[in-house]
Order: C-alpha cells, then sequence, then structure tokens
C-alpha cells in the first residue's frame, strides 16, 4: 500500500484478497435459525413473494441453487464459500422464510432398520 | 405405504432426508476415489474456515490478527429415492483435523476405514477412532495392481481388528466393489442395530 515502495503488503501467504467473510457483512455465526444447520441438512427454496431486493448476490444464488435440494455442504461447494459463510448466508434466508430444511437424522435417535434398508436397497440398485 | 390424505399438506414442498457414511482413512490412500467411485456427481471439496482462536469469537474484530486455515472435506451424493439421499464424506488426510472427525461421524450410518496394504499403520488412527466412539464400521482392504498377495485373514491379524468388525477386500477404483463395500457397512450398522434392540 505504501506509494513509494514496489513492495506490496500482500503477498502468497496472505491468502485471498477478498476476505471470506465479505459475503456476510462480516458477520462469523449464523443468526439463531441457522444454529441447526449441519453438513447434510437439506435446504429447498420456496416461492415467495418475499422482496429480493436487500438479498446479497451470494443469497440469490443460493436460492437459485437450492430450486432443487441440495445440503449445505453441496451449497458451499457450489457456491465456492466456505461452509460458514455459507451458513450465516442460509440462516438470513430461514429468516426471512425463503427456503425450508430438514435436519438429517441424528444419533440421538437412532436409526431405524426401515430406513436402513432403504439405503441398502438404493445402493445395490446404483 | 403412506396414505395421501387431504389435508392440504400436498402443498409443502418436498425436503428429502439425509444420510451420511464417512469415508476415513489415511492420506492418499484412495477416499476421494472410492467416493467418486459411486457418487452420482462427480466429488465436490467445501472448506470450513479456522481460526486457531477457536469458536469464541462474534464478529470480525479480533479476527484479523489470527490464523485462519481452511480444511478440505471431500463428498459424493447418491439420490436413493426423492425422499432420501446419501452422502459420502471422506475424512480430511492431515492428521491435525481430527476434531473434524467428530462432525463428520455425527449422526453417521456408520464408517469405511481404507487401508492401503503398503502403509498399514496409517489405518490405525481411524480403525481407534471408530472402536473408542462405537460407530459401526468396517474395514476395507484397497488392493491396487500387485498387491493382492495378502488374505483378508492376514490382514485382520495384520491390522489387529476384531473378528466383529467386517473386513473386505476391495479396489477402490471400481463401482461395484464399492458398492460392496458400502452395503457391508450398511449391514453392519443394522445387525448392530438387532443386536442393541435385542438386549433391551
Amino acid at each position: 500500500m505504501s506509494p513509494h515502495s514496489g513492495d506490496w503488503w500482500y503477498d502468497e501467504a496472505a491468502g485471498p484478497l477478498v476476505r471470506p467473510y465479505a459475503m456476510t457483512s462480516g458477520r462469523t455465526r449464523p443468526k439463531p435459525a441457522g444454529d441447526e444447520l449441519t453438513l447434510t441438512t437439506q435446504v429447498r427454496a420456496l416461492r415467495t413473494t418475499s422482496d429480493q431486493g436487500s438479498l446479497s448476490v451470494e443469497h440469490l444464488e443460493i436460492v437459485k441453487l437450492c430450486r432443487k435440494p441440495l445440503s449445505v455442504a453441496e451449497v458451499a461447494a457450489y457456491l465456492n464459500a466456505p461452509l460458514v459463510v455459507v451458513k450465516v448466508l442460509l440462516s438470513d434466508l430461514i429468516q426471512r422464510g425463503d427456503v425450508i430444511t430438514r435436519d438429517p437424522s441424528r444419533t440421538a435417535v437412532p436409526m431405524d432398520l426401515n430406513l436402513l434398508q432403504k439405503v441398502l436397497d438404493g445402493v445395490r440398485a446404483i | 405405504m403412506v396414505s395421501v390424505q387431504s389435508e392440504g399438506r400436498r402443498e409443502e414442498p418436498l425436503v428429502p432426508t439425509s444420510v451420511k457414511i464417512v469415508i476415513a482413512g489415511g492420506f492418499g490412500v484412495g477416499k476421494t476415489t472410492m467416493v467418486g467411485a459411486v457418487s452420482e456427481i462427480t466429488p465436490l471439496r467445501t472448506e470450513e474456515l479456522l481460526t486457531e482462536a477457536g469458536e469464541e469469537i462474534d464478529d470480525l474484530a479480533g479476527v484479523e490478527g489470527k490464523n485462519t486455515t481452511t480444511v478440505a472435506l471431500d463428498f459424493g451424493r447418491i439420490t436413493i429415492n426423492p425422499e432420501l439421499v446419501l452422502y459420502l464424506f471422506g475424512t480430511p488426510g492431515q492428521d491435525r483435523f481430527w476434531f473434524m472427525w467428530d462432525e463428520l461421524s455425527l449422526g453417521s450410518i456408520g464408517a469405511v476405514v481404507l487401508v492401503d496394504t503398503r502403509r498399514l499403520d496409517a489405518g490405525f488412527g481411524a480403525i481407534d477412532f471408530f472402536e473408542r466412539r462405537g460407530i459401526p464400521f468396517v474395514v476395507a482392504v484397497n488392493c491396487f495392481e500387485g498387491s493382492h498377495s495378502y488374505t483378508a485373514e492376514e490382514m485382520r491379524q495384520a491390522l489387529d481388528v476384531s473378528e466383529t468388525v467386517p473386513l473386505v477386500l476391495c479396489d477402490a477404483r471400481d463401482r461395484e466393489s464399492c458398492k460392496t463395500v458400502l452395503a457391508c457397512v450398511i449391514e453392519h450398522a443394522m445387525h448392530r442395530l438387532d443386536t442393541v434392540a435385542a438386549q433391551a
């Protein structure tokens, strides 16, 4: 940044020039609506009439991606953004009612045999 | 199976249930190859940002001075049906990311510990991890060309894996072989569930 030297303040070790949290206006934590989001939480966009003018390009990209259901991990991969950033953006959309989510089955509830049998049959059929 | 009633809830868009299986093992053992062999999509990569200071950070104040690092996760997807999706997550190869394994394992059906006959010891950490946590797992020995000279029994002894843990030989590049490994994990998880139910 120094106007009188050729030494840039950044180099390769400085990492990307756009800080990852720029997409979230500096927020590093999701809103409470996004507290439960995990890697495999399924997200699906709803047809809403809500005003989209206040949404960022990334928010709109997520809504577009989630016209068919996707996991949080897939959204992050397709958006090419870190997971935590995607969780923050998703929490905005959940709060606004632009997307709905479904949590994966949890350890607290033991997997039932019926579900596992479906997965087993499915894997064999691919 | 499910009776369709006119509750007006048919309007709700369908959001599938997701399940996952963890593919674990040492660095370079073929985890992503295995994921790719069965996934319906080219394996995706997602990154989690880690701040060395931990998670007690509410906003950017304080972040700028700390070292952030990223841990990459590779994963694939198998859509079982419109209501059920299976994800396959490869564990990060580096040892310093062990803590990510807990998040990956939480709620998983079970795990595959992929081992390479040339570096058996690289699988010890993963075997230990799942044993201690009581997570159902199978050991899959990735038999690269020319490394087919061991029997499953020899591998079991070398890895010191109990008889209750299924051990299979596989080729991580081969779709059918990987399907067999996944089926083995699911069956093992079902068997464990049955055993627990019988004891209750």
